[in-house]
């Protein structure tokens, strides 16, 4: 990608993440679908949202062309249309995860590799050593971090009373601010700036004051920055790219200072093994900051401090040697010479676009490098200067950062030893991949480098040996072709134990947290785990939480499969490590300050849940639904269950009343969000069980139905959405009572003006309207005027979900209370002058009335109606959806015969309209004419409908073709129903008229096109001479290219009907003159119209031409005449038994002809034959043809093998098991194995087929000694 | 077998094969399939009402007596 544009995409997200920071501070996310919810997608369909999605693309693809006016086939083929122009080749092309991600699944990047932990079950009794991760270690580290958080709250919150303080007292001397910021800022963060220079607390008092997004002043909006600083004893390199994502405001403006600094800094991070998080960014650092004092020289020191858990910390790619050889990450090693912010990603991964600008800066670089001595020569006079010596203390480095790149300082790390300088090394090239592995991409440098040196491999211990063939293999499976992958995959399977679960988990999971990652790479890297997981079962204990850091984000992928991936990979996981592991390794995520991380881990949990069973798991579930702790394990534990309800279904209901018992205390909880989230896991419970249950939600009713009184906002709404769902199971006695109590409330929020309250309130409505016990007259009393009031607005039209729901709920409605009084309500408002309101109404119109009848609409209504829906369809001016068009159907449909006054009406307005200028309204009219042709008949206006088909008849010169083909479907329409006879225009006038459109290349068009001409040849090919029928012969063999199957169905067809009328002499001499063509398909179709014509016009008069065609030395023919034979006998079936012993030579010679396709369609045709006769006396041909046949048995191609065995088959339904088993009897011991093979194939398939007729004819066995095989039984007679 | 038929319809018809008991293989011997043969005919003999009935003639025994007699060859 073009970097200019990548930068502009950078900042455009950039400001929207800021903009949804902005608004996830005003309204719940877990109720109100702001940036996070909106991204989840429940992997099963919680409600309606998701067959709301191809209407949503609809709406936004209508959004962004509202000022075109394409005609809405086109603006439908839009989206697909770009997606194809992708994939000129044919090939979807490699898509990053990254880019497709929003905001919040990116938050995935954040999380950090945890290390792996203790297994108590491998250590038995043994105290853990301390080196080792325990659990406790864990959850210490997490308070830790929870209290920080905090802290870092609190600290916001007193800095911003300061900062308005401040503003309130703006007469204070502007020294005594800064003074005051300066005395804020210790407790920040930023010790950089200060150490660096000493304005700097003026400067970052300045900051504070005109920043008003600084970090600190949104606690809830940017929890992701201090989550995702990685701890000393979790370092790792877990946050490759959030310097991409929110780049740090210090970052933006580099001191001169700092730049040398930041650049020599992660140089020797780069270089210390395991000491630095190879991906750490800046933004991450400022945590660490804490731990070091202000002076830069101790700053330094800091980086190079590695902390003691640092021994057990993760894996990383900094941590392989061959992240430390400049030599081997060429690219990194160049571009780090300019100092840029951007330079510090590249020990985090690097994308492509990163790549190209730091080319792209090297560039420059090279071009402003410092002039060397002898270009200084060539430009100054020779006289006049002189060279100074360069002072003592000077220290010739000129470029500093490259300098220390290529042999890096010496940090005075202990045990450090400066690695030697590559001479080998090449910058621009990759290096040429050795011993023939695939080719590595830029960003799989830091992971796979290792892989390009080669000469050290002899002095390698077996430990580093191992890891290389990992590597080795994984680098196979990533980039590799598919036989590369394949047995790159099957080793690390089989070699999965020894290798050992750290080293293959190190090497995998770093790469699957790497940011450029494609979706195609992520599903191979996401199996081997799979597979590796089920060989090392529960060697696997202390990577668990590794594991599931990479793996949970799968589980909110927008991406069907890679949910089902994760879900895969997480319950496997489960049953290798147990119960016990599981809970250990996520319950510390339980109470995690990140809301994404606890997201995460409660839908792992509820896979868990699923693959261990509920039972299990319901005593921790109890617990951590009444932690007092933290409300956040509470949260958590209620969406566990939440998310156990949405993922197995129904399943749920055995542990139904203990699931309730668990979260109900939650709806009284002192947190908001805890009530909230209970609610909505009651919704999802109910829905879940749905119809059962309801005695299992008894102790909820209380305290949800009490709860909407006292509620208000996004729990109210939680509330009601879990009422909605509960009442539907109810009996309808209390079903009608809980509803009228919610009904209340329900009304009341009718008003709101929240939109997502009102989406709830209708579909609340929805359910209760349904339910058994409300009765019509109350809704009709109670809801109805309210209901009508508040929602049929125009307003509601214009956003798609509530225009969904308002439609649907008012169906539901009416479906209680009848058409009348719903369509009486709505009806005036198909004048209405905003457009989609018209549509709206219109389409709940039309819903009603096919639901329901027009049986209950009285005469004033129906003019009304008439009226109305006249009115909308002449008015309608936007094309897209055929709303109005079906609707106009339905009602004329439903009225039946009462249209009948209307139609002239209607007719005019058809008629006018077919002579629109707008392609799109001729279209519809004609459309139209199809729909309701049938109620025009039943109106005996059958010469109105003459007079239309003279009309369409006039307009079959339209040019383009949507419209051609619905007129030609309106012909078509109206032929039908009026018949050939009294057909206006006579048909002999229409289909002349009709050949040349045959030759449309247009789908609609054709369709249309052959449905009509073969509909008149089957009814009235009377009215057409012969020639005219010979004529379209010829341009049907055309249509057998059609692409569409039922083109060419109705093409072969029509093939038939045409023989019948003009005999099949004239239409079979074509067809067989197709044969010699070379396209396969056509061939194959025309095969099927010559079978289709022998079937209509009986075999005898085909069969001879075939066979004489057979005479024809040339292969496609020959096959072309046997495949018509075996068509034929399929579909001649019985017929074919006066036929058997013609054909018999044709076969004979077919089953012994060299070309296997001969021998192969022969077969085919043996077994067509065989089945239809089984039973009719033909068996002496039919077993002349298995002599012929079972030579063949010994193939090896597939496609002939399988015709040949299934000839078998047949012959055993024919001739019966006896004659075959005979034939099978002299192969079952042979000698040879591969004969035995066979044999005993066609053995088992005679078995299978007729294991009780075998019985009589099994051989006679000699006994032997102890063993009698005789069986006397069948000798005896009486 | 060869790569090719690993995919094919062929290998599917084999592993659909191998699931019925009576089924043999390359590999069978005399003795096993003969055993196939005899439950095969006790089972059918015992299927069949009009030739448990002959038998049961022929032998002068009992049909229920032949039944059983079968039943215990299987």
């Amino acid at each position: 990608m073009d970097p200019e544009i990548a930068k502009t995409q950078e900042e455009r997200r950039k400001m929207e993440q800021q903009l949804a920071s902005m608004t996830s501070l005003t309204f719940d996310t877990d109720l109100y679908g702001g940036n996070d919810r909106d991204s989840y997608v429940t992997s099963i369909p919680v409600n309606e949202d998701e067959d709301n999605l191809d209407s949503l693309m609809d709406n936004e693809v209508a959004r962004k062309l509202a000022s075109y006016t394409a005609p809405k086939s086109l603006l439908k083929e839009m989206p697909r249309g770009s997606d194809e122009s992708d994939d000129v080749s044919g090939f979807k092309k490699p898509q990053r995860i990254i880019d497709r991600e929003d905001d919040y699944r990116k938050r995935r990047l954040n999380r950090v590799i945890s290390p792996e932990r203790h297994d108590a079950f491998a250590a038995g009794e043994k105290t853990p050593d301390p080196s080792v991760r325990t659990y406790a270690d864990v959850m210490r580290e997490e308070a830790l971090k929870r209290e920080k958080e905090e802290t870092l709250k609190l600290i916001a919150k007193k800095k911003k009373q300061q900062q308005e303080e401040e503003e309130a007292a703006p007469e204070k001397p502007p020294a005594d601010s800064s003074a005051a910021a300066a005395a804020a800022a210790p407790k920040r963060r930023n010790r950089w700036d200060q150490s660096q220079d000493d304005g700097g607390a003026g400067a970052a008092a300045k900051k504070a004051k005109t920043s008003s997004t600084s970090d600190w002043d949104l606690p809830d909006t940017t929890p992701g920055r201090w989550d995702a600083t990685p701890t000393p004893g979790r370092l790792g390199d877990a946050t490759p790219s959030a310097s991409v994502g929110r780049r740090n405001r210090w970052d933006e403006t580099p001191t001169p200072g700092r730049v040398v600094d930041s650049d020599a800094t992660p140089a020797a991070g780069g270089v210390t093994p395991g000491a630095t998080p190879a991906g750490m960014t800046w933004d991450a650092t400022p945590k660490l900051s804490g731990l070091a004092t202000p002076t830069p020289k101790k700053q330094r020191s800091r980086w190079d401090e590695t902390p003691a858990t640092m021994g057990s910390a993760t894996p990383m790619a900094g941590a392989t040697p061959a992240a430390v050889t400049p030599g081997v990450t060429p690219v990194g090693g160049l571009d780090l010479a300019t100092p840029t912010p951007g330079a510090i990603n590249l020990r985090g991964a690097i994308t492509p676009e990163q790549y190209n600008l730091l080319r792209w800066e090297k560039d420059i670089e090279d071009r402003n490098r410092p002039l060397t001595d002898e270009e200084l020569d060539a430009m100054f006079p020779q006289e006049g200067y002189k060279i100074l010596d360069p002072p003592a203390s000077y220290v010739p480095i000129r470029t500093p950062a490259r300098k220390l790149l290529a042999t890096p300082t010496p940090m005075g790390t202990p045990l450090y030893a400066i690695p030697e300088e590559n001479r080998g090394q090449q910058f621009d090239v990759p290096k040429e991949a050795p011993g023939g592995l695939p080719f590595m991409k830029p960003e799989d440098y830091q992971y796979f480098g290792a892989l390009l040196n080669e000469e050290e491999e002899e002095k390698m211990t077996s430990d580093e040996l191992k890891e290389r063939k990992i590597m080795k293999l994984l680098l196979k499976v990533k980039n590799g072709t598919p036989p590369q992958r394949k047995t790159a995959l099957r080793q690390l399977t089989d070699k999965a134990r020894e290798f050992g679960a750290g080293p293959l988990f190190n090497r995998i999971l770093p790469l699957l947290m790497q940011p450029t990652l494609e979706d195609q790479e992520r599903h191979l890297l996401v199996k081997v785990i799979d597979r590796v997981l089920y060989k090392l079962d529960e060697l696997v204990r202390p990577y668990v939480h590794k594991i599931l850091v990479v793996i949970e984000p799968l589980l909110i992928d927008e991406d069907y499969y890679a949910r089902v991936e994760g879900r895969e990979i997480i319950s496997n996981l489960s049953k290798a490590a147990g119960l016990a592991t599981m809970i250990a390794a996520m319950r510390p995520d339980i109470d995690n300050i990140d809301e994404y991380v606890r997201n995460t881990t409660a839908r792992a949990f509820s896979v868990v849940a699923s693959a261990l069973g509920i039972p299990a798991l319901l005593p921790f579930l109890k617990a951590v639904c009444q932690s007092k702790k933290s409300w956040q394990a509470r949260h958590t534990g209620i969406k566990i269950v939440q998310q156990i309800a949405i993922l197995i279904g129904c399943a749920v209901l055995p542990h139904l009343r203990s699931l309730v018992e668990i979260i109900e205390h939650g709806l009284l909880d002192e947190n908001q969000k805890v009530r909230t989230i209970t609610a909505l896991s009651l919704a999802a419970l109910a829905e879940a069980a749905a119809p059962y249950g309801i005695e299992s939600f008894d102790s909820v009713l209380k305290p949800l139905w009490k709860g909407i009184r006292s509620h208000r906002g996004k729990v109210l709404a939680a509330f009601l959405k879990a009422i909605g769902f509960i009442i539907p199971l109810m009996d309808a006695l209390y079903a009608s009572y809980y509803t009228k109590e919610v009904m209340v409330i329900l009304i009341r929020e009718f008003q709101s003006p929240d939109e997502e309250m009102k989406k709830i309130v209708l579909k609340v409505v929805k359910q209760c309207v349904s339910t058994e016990g409300v009765e019509a007259d109350y809704i009709r009393s109670d809801i109805l005027p309210e209901f009508f009031r508040n929602f049929w607005v125009r307003r509601m039209a214009l956003d798609r979900r509530n225009y969904r729901q308002l439609v649907d709920t008012t169906v539901e409605i009416a479906n209680k209370t009848g058409v009348a009084d719903i369509v009486g309500r709505i009806v005036e408002d198909l004048k209405d002058e905003s457009e989609p309101y018209r549509r709206m109404v219109m389409e709940t119109i039309e819903k009603v009335v096919t639901n329901l009848g027009a049986s209950d609409i009285d005469a004033r209504l129906e003019e009304l109606l008439i009226d109305g829906i006249l009115y909308a369809f002449q008015e309608q001016t936007s094309d897209d959806a055929n709303v109005m068009l079906n609707g106009f159907g339905a009602v004329v449909n439903a009225l039946g015969q009462r249209v009948k006054p209307y139609l002239p009406q209607i007719c005019g307005t058809i008629k006018w309209r077919l002579n629109n200028k707008s392609a799109k309204v001729r279209q519809q009219a004609a459309d139209l004419i199809s729909r309701i042709a049938v109620v025009m008949k039943q109106c005996q206006e059958e010469q109105l409908m003459g007079h239309l088909g003279v009309v369409l008849y006039e307009y079959l010169g339209e040019e383009y073709p949507e419209v051609l083909g619905s007129i030609l479907g309106a012909l078509k329409a109206i032929v039908n129903v009026i018949g050939m006879t009294k057909m206006t225009p006579p048909i002999k006038d229409l289909l002349p008229r009709l050949t040349p459109i045959l030759k449309n290349r247009h789908e609609k068009v054709q369709e249309n096109c052959i449905d009509l001409v073969g509909r008149i040849a089957d009814r009235g090919a009377e009215f057409v001479p012969a020639r005219e029928w010979m004529r379209i012969c010829f341009e049907l063999l055309e249509m057998l290219k059609a692409h569409k199957k039922g083109i060419r169905r109705a093409t072969v067809n029509t093939f038939g009907y045409i023989a019948k009328a003009i005999g099949p002499q004239d239409v079979l001499a074509t067809l067989l003159n197709n044969l010699k063509v070379q396209e396969r398909q056509n061939r194959v179709c025309t095969t099927v119209a010559i079978a289709i014509v022998a079937e209509t016009c009986s075999p005898f008069t085909v069969l001879p031409a075939l066979m004489n065609e057979y005479r024809v030395p040339e292969l496609n023919v020959q096959n072309g005449v046997l495949k018509s034979l075996s068509f034929l006998f399929e579909y001649i079936g019985e017929m074919g038994k006066d036929y058997i012993y013609a054909v018999t030579p044709l076969l004979e010679d077919a089953l012994m002809d060299r070309d296997l396709v001969h021998r192969q369609t022969a077969a085919s045709a043996v077994k067509h034959m065989a089945l239809g006769v089984a039973g009719l006396g033909c068996e002496d041909a039919l077993v002349h043809l298995l002599n012929y046949v079972w030579p063949n048995i010994f193939e090896t191609s597939p496609h002939v093998i399988n015709a040949v065995m299934e000839a078998i088959e047949g012959m055993r339904v024919a001739l019966g098991a006896a004659i075959v088993l005979n034939y099978c009897l002299q192969g079952l011991f042979h000698p040879a194995r591969k004969v035995r093979e066979v044999y005993w194939k066609i053995y088992n398939s005679l078995y299978i087929g007729a294991q009780d007729a075998l019985v009589a004819a099994y051989p006679t066995l000699e006994d032997e000694q102890n063993n009698v095989y005789s069986r006397p039984e069948l000798m005896m007679f009486v | 077998m060869q790569a090719s038929d690993r995919f094919n319809i062929n290998s599917q018809l084999e592993h659909l094969q191998a699931k019925y008991v009576g089924t043999g293989h390359a590999d069978l011997n005399r003795f096993e399939w003969a055993v196939n043969i005899q439950r095969d005919s006790y089972a059918s003999y015992v299927g069949h009402y009009p030739i448990l009935a002959y038998f049961a003639i022929a032998e002068n025994e009992s049909i229920g007596r032949e039944r059983y007699n079968f039943m215990q060859g299987l």
